[in-house]
C-alpha cells in the first residue's frame, strides 16, 4: 500500500514537472512578446520595429516636457536614465502624467527615432505615501535617487544580456 | 497521538464535528476585521501623494488577489493529498473553495480595472500580470465547469484535481510576471523580507484587511465543506441519525 501511495505521488510530481518544464519553455520562446514594452535602450539598440506599433516604457526626463499652448500636441522624451528616446503625443494625458513619472507609450515608430504617440499611459510604482511624506522627502531631495538606483539597474540587466546574445 | 488526531480530522464525521466549533469563531473574526479594515482604511488612512484617493482601491484589491492565489494552491494541496492518499474529505474540501477562488480572483481583475482607469489612464493591458490573472480566472472556472459537468463522481474528483494541480504552475509566473517582464502593473508593494513600501498608518489596515479576508476563506471553506459532506454522506448511518431521516 505505501509503495502505490508512493508511485502516485512520483507520477505526479514528474506530471508536474513536464507541464512546468513545457510552460517554462513557451514563456523562453515568447519571451519578448510578453514584454509590454520597449526600453529606450532597446529602442537605440534598433531592437524595435520601424512603422509598426509598439510601446515603449521608461520614464518621462526632468525637464523635457514641452507643450504647445494653442492645442493638446505635447513633446517629452522618454528615458531610463542611460538613453532617452522623444515622444510626440496629442491628446488628453492621464492624470499621474508628470516629469519623472513612469509612462508607457503607445505609437509607431519614426525613422527619426522619434515616437509618434497614439496612446499615454501613466505607470506608478509600488511605494505609496501620504503628501505630507512625499514633501518632505523632495525637500531632502530624496525621491528620484530612488527612481535612478532602479534605473541603472535595469540599464545593467539589459547591457549584460545584450552583450550574452552577440557572444 | 498525533496520527490518531489527523486521522479523526480526515474522517468527515470527525470533521464535521470539529468545524462546527471553529466555523462560528472564523465568522466572527471574519466580520470584525474586514468591518474594521474597511472603516479604517476607507475613512481614516491618509491619501496618497499621487493618486490621492483612488489609491484606497488597494484595501479591496490586495487582499482579494492575495487570497485568489492563496486558495488556488490550497486546491493544489488538497488535490494532492486526494491523489495519493485518497482522502475524500480533501476533495470536498477542494470543492467548497473553488467558488470562493473564482469569485475573488474576479474581484482582484474588476477592481484593479477599476483603479487602472485612473492612474494608468486604461482599463486593460495584455500586460504579464494582468493576463496571468485572467488565465487564473478561467482556470477556476475550468475546474468548477469541470465538476459540474461530471456531478460528484469519483472521475470528477479525480479529473478537477488533475487539472487543478497543473494549473498551479500558473501561480509563480503570476507572483514574478513583475520581475521578469516589463510589464504595465507595478512590483509587488509586501514581501516578507524587505520593509513594506508605504508608511504604517498606509499598510495597517491594509494588513487587518488581509486577515481578514483570509478568516472570511476559511470560515466559507468550513461551511461549505459541511455542506459537502452532508450531500455525499446523505446515505450514511451518522448523517441520518443527524438530519433525523433515511430508513
Amino acid at each position: 500500500m505505501r509503495a502505490r501511495r508512493r508511485q502516485r505521488l512520483l507520477i505526479i510530481l514528474a506530471m508536474l514537472a513536464l507541464a512546468a518544464i513545457a510552460a517554462g519553455l513557451m514563456l523562453y520562446a515568447l519571451r519578448s512578446n510578453i514584454n509590454l514594452f520597449f526600453s529606450p535602450v532597446q529602442v537605440v539598440a534598433g531592437e524595435a520595429p520601424l512603422g509598426r506599433p509598439i510601446r515603449a516604457g521608461g520614464l518621462v526626463a526632468e525637464g523635457s516636457v514641452e507643450r504647445d499652448p494653442q492645442s493638446l500636441d505635447i513633446r517629452f522624451s522618454v528615458t531610463d536614465h542611460v538613453e532617452s528616446i522623444e515622444v510626440r503625443y496629442s491628446g488628453i494625458l492621464p492624470d499621474l502624467f508628470r516629469e519623472g513619472q513612469g509612462v508607457v507609450v503607445l505609437g509607431e515608430l519614426q525613422p527619426g527615432g522619434w515616437v509618434r504617440a497614439e496612446e499615454v499611459l501613466a505607470r506608478h510604482d509600488e511605494n505609496y505615501m501620504p503628501p505630507e511624506v512625499a514633501e518632505a522627502l523632495k525637500e531632502a531631495g530624496h525621491a528620484p535617487e530612488d527612481y535612478r538606483d532602479k534605473a541603472a539597474e535595469v540599464g545593467q540587466r539589459l547591457d549584460s544580456r545584450q552583450r550574452a546574445d552577440q557572444e | 497521538m498525533m496520527w490518531a488526531f489527523l486521522h479523526k480530522l480526515a474522517s468527515p464525521q470527525g470533521f464535521y464535528a470539529l468545524s462546527a466549533r471553529l466555523s462560528p469563531w472564523c465568522w466572527g473574526l471574519a466580520a470584525c476585521l474586514i468591518g474594521g479594515g474597511m472603516i479604517w482604511g476607507l475613512g481614516f488612512a491618509p491619501a496618497d501623494y499621487q493618486q490621492g484617493n483612488s489609491f484606497r482601491i488597494i484595501y479591496v484589491h490586495v487582499p482579494a488577489a492575495l487570497l485568489a492565489q492563496s486558495i488556488y494552491v490550497a486546491m493544489a494541496l488538497a488535490g494532492l493529498v486526494f491523489l495519493v492518499w485518497r482522502v475524500k474529505l480533501a476533495d470536498m474540501a477542494a470543492t467548497a473553495m473553488a467558488p470562493l477562488g473564482a469569485g475573488m480572483t474576479f474581484l482582484a481583475l474588476f477592481s484593479g480595472a477599476v483603479w487602472g482607469v485612473p492612474t494608468w489612464g486604461t482599463w486593460w493591458q495584455w500586460d504579464a500580470r494582468l493576463t496571468s490573472m485572467l488565465i487564473l480566472l478561467f482556470l477556476y472556472i475550468g475546474v468548477l465547469a469541470l465538476r459540474g459537468a461530471l456531478g460528484t463522481r469519483q472521475s470528477a474528483a479525480r479529473a478537477a484535481s488533475v487539472l487543478t494541480l497543473v494549473g498551479v504552475i500558473n501561480i509563480p509566473i503570476i507572483k514574478y510576471s513583475v520581475e521578469w517582464w516589463y510589464t504595465l502593473h507595478q512590483p509587488a508593494t509586501f514581501s516578507v523580507t524587505s520593509r513594506p513600501a508605504m508608511p504604517a498608518e498606509m499598510w495597517l489596515p491594509l494588513l487587518v484587511m488581509v486577515l481578514g479576508f483570509y478568516c472570511l476563506f476559511l470560515a466559507v471553506t468550513l461551511t461549505r465543506t459541511r455542506h459537502e459532506i452532508l450531500r455525499r454522506e446523505a446515505s450514511r448511518r451518522w448523517v441520518q441519525a443527524l438530519t433525523g431521516e433515511g430508513p
